[in-house]
């Protein structure tokens, strides 16, 4: 079987001067289309680095990313990021914001009214259709990550990547938008690279986590499939067996088996 | 700044009516009455105006008091007014030659400022975008830059009258050369800081240069742009005066000097008070420029 994503082989090393760090070793990786798959670390590990390798932000040293067999090494809107810090531009509205991908990504198949109609569509799909006109500076945090993820979503891409999207969120919003990316997912069954620290983000939301091991030279220790059907919900799995086991073997990989030495 | 104060009231007055009757109908709460808001419009305008105005007034009061002993080699503010009261009241007469009113001086004077601002804003801009986006360009200019913004503007004014041999385009060079190094510098660096966040999300996008450049780099920039052309045109209109004092013909800075040379020191001290006053006005002119340009912007 041919794989969606295929991470192939990947090494990253920075070079500043003559120092040279080794930050990702031997990097394989292979995602089926429609498939949620985590990337879960320890600070520093790399696990960013990796995601922008994926969003071809940043080159590898060596190997490459196959998207549908294809290499990519240069960003475009089939592997649309949403960031950690939203990155929503703040002199545009939220509605100009989404639109800046749309009209780019369909220059030539959506005429003005259609893609005008696609931006409010993905704006209705996270909530937002009633903030169109505000902008960045005026609405919540949650609200911009919603808006991050509709400019992500808007560019119909074959990969979403996420790099720490609910990171700086409080616990009640994050949770919130966790439930709305669960949503999203299973109506639109997008693949979906998320890199996070959160275990228990990893297990509600993933198929696959992918756990990676302290840097430099962090490779992947363990890869976890985890066995939940969906739709998941997030109180029924507070007692599930096998989400809590699932949890334990992350729990246990992190910090037993790589725990952070240089955190304390 | 009034808006808050406004709701606070409106809120307080809606709470009590809301309290006795709130299991009847949704009441609309009671606006604050015309009058009641002018009354504190008014009491807001004059905390701001009321203090300046004294402090010229004494400031008047004191110099009035030094310079009105007989001797004194300054008019004193009553005779100022006395010698300039024609000069106040019609700006616009014009006898030819340079024998004009002011409002010619000063629109020759603006007219100069103008066109050496623009230019320098339009360069200014171009060539900081350069320095900020290209290492090689930065390495290249920066240096040459930070020598040249240095040299005093009246410096330059015999080279350029040297090369344009006519007093108009010499000064409007020396304007421009004034000016155009705050431009430049501020606008590199607001390039420089433009966040790893936007081009990154320029780059998924895939905005071609242009678009990045019109897209991305004016507005993420546009707060630092205007510091610059803020100094500019401070600077402009500092250096006018000046050059105009050298080259001659109609302009604020000749009269001024014109004044000097046949001892009108009242005309002196009435075109200060115009070059001040049209100084202020130019500043605020570009803040404000500014402030709707990056509406936005700054707040993040």
């Amino acid at each position: 079987m041919q794989a969606y994503l295929k991470l192939d082989h990947i090494d990253k090393t920075f070079t500043r001067g003559t120092a040279t760090t080794e930050v990702l070793k031997d990097i394989n990786l292979t995602i089926e289309k429609g498939e949620y798959v985590s990337i879960i670390g320890h600070s520093g590990c790399g696990k960013s680095t990796l995601l922008n390798i994926v969003a071809g932000l940043t080159g590898a040293t060596n190997g490459g990313v196959l998207l549908e067999n294809r290499e990519v090494n240069s960003p475009g809107p089939d592997r649309a990021v949403v960031f950690q810090n939203h990155s929503l531009l703040p002199w545009l509205t939220v509605y100009e914001n989404v639109k800046l991908g749309v009209d780019k990504v369909f220059a030539r198949t959506k005429n003005r009214a259609e893609r005008d109609a696609w931006v409010m569509h993905n704006l209705s799909l996270v909530q937002m259709a009633h903030a169109r006109d505000k902008r960045p500076s005026e609405i919540s945090g949650g609200m911009k990550q919603r808006v991050g993820i509709a400019r992500a979503l808007a560019m119909e891409p074959k990969v979403l990547l996420l790099d720490e999207p609910f990171g700086a969120l409080d616990a009640l919003t994050r949770a919130h938008l966790q439930d709305s990316v669960m949503a999203l997912h299973q109506k639109l069954g997008n693949t979906i690279l998320m890199i996070t620290h959160d275990v228990d983000e990893a297990v509600l939301l993933s198929d696959r986590i992918v756990m990676m091991t302290n840097g430099p030279s962090a490779r992947i220790g363990e890869v976890l499939e985890v066995p939940l059907a969906r739709p998941r919900k997030r109180l029924e799995l507070a007692t599930n067996a096998s989400y809590l086991k699932c949890r334990q073997r992350v729990l246990e990989f992190l910090y037993e088996r790589h725990s952070f030495v240089e955190a304390a | 700044m009034s808006m808050p104060a406004i709701k606070t009231e409106l809120s307080a007055a809606a709470i009590p009516q809301a309290a006795t009757a709130a299991p009847v109908v949704t009441m609309t709460p009671k606006r604050a009455p015309r009058a009641e808001t002018y009354a504190r419009l008014a009491k807001e305008t004059a905390a701001r105006v009321v203090p300046p105005l004294i402090v010229v007034a004494l400031l008047l009061v004191v110099w009035e008091l030094i310079c009105r002993r007989a001797g004194s080699s300054l008019p004193p503010p009553s005779k100022v007014f006395k010698d300039t009261r024609e000069l106040i009241l019609d700006p616009f007469f014009d006898n030819g030659g340079i024998d004009k009113g002011l409002f010619w001086h000063l629109s020759a004077s603006l007219q100069r400022v103008a066109y050496g601002y623009s230019l320098a804003a339009i360069a200014g801009i171009a060539l900081g975008t350069l320095v900020g986006q290209s290492v090689w360009a930065m390495r290249g200019l920066d240096p040459l830059f930070q020598v040249l913004r240095t040299i005093p503007p009246l410096a330059w004014l015999p080279l350029s009258l040297a090369a344009f041999r006519d007093g108009q385009p010499s000064a409007i060079f020396v304007i421009f050369i004034t000016s155009v190094w705050p431009i430049i510098i501020n606008t590199a660096v607001g390039i420089r800081n433009i966040p790893q966040d936007y081009r990154n999300v320029a780059a998924v996008v895939q905005l071609n240069p242009l678009e990045f450049f019109t897209k991305i780099m004016i507005p993420a920039a546009a707060p630092y742009m205007f510091t610059g052309l803020r100094i500019g045109i401070g600077l402009s209109w500092l250096a006018i005066v000046a050059a105009e004092m050298l080259i001659g013909g109609v302009g604020i800075g000749f009269f001024i000097w014109d004044a000097w040379n046949s001892s009108h020191i009242s005309e002196i001290i009435l075109a200060l008070f115009y070059v001040g006053i049209i100084g202020f006005v130019l500043d605020r002119l570009i803040a404000g420029l500014g402030k709707i340009v990056t509406r936005g912007t700054a707040a993040n």
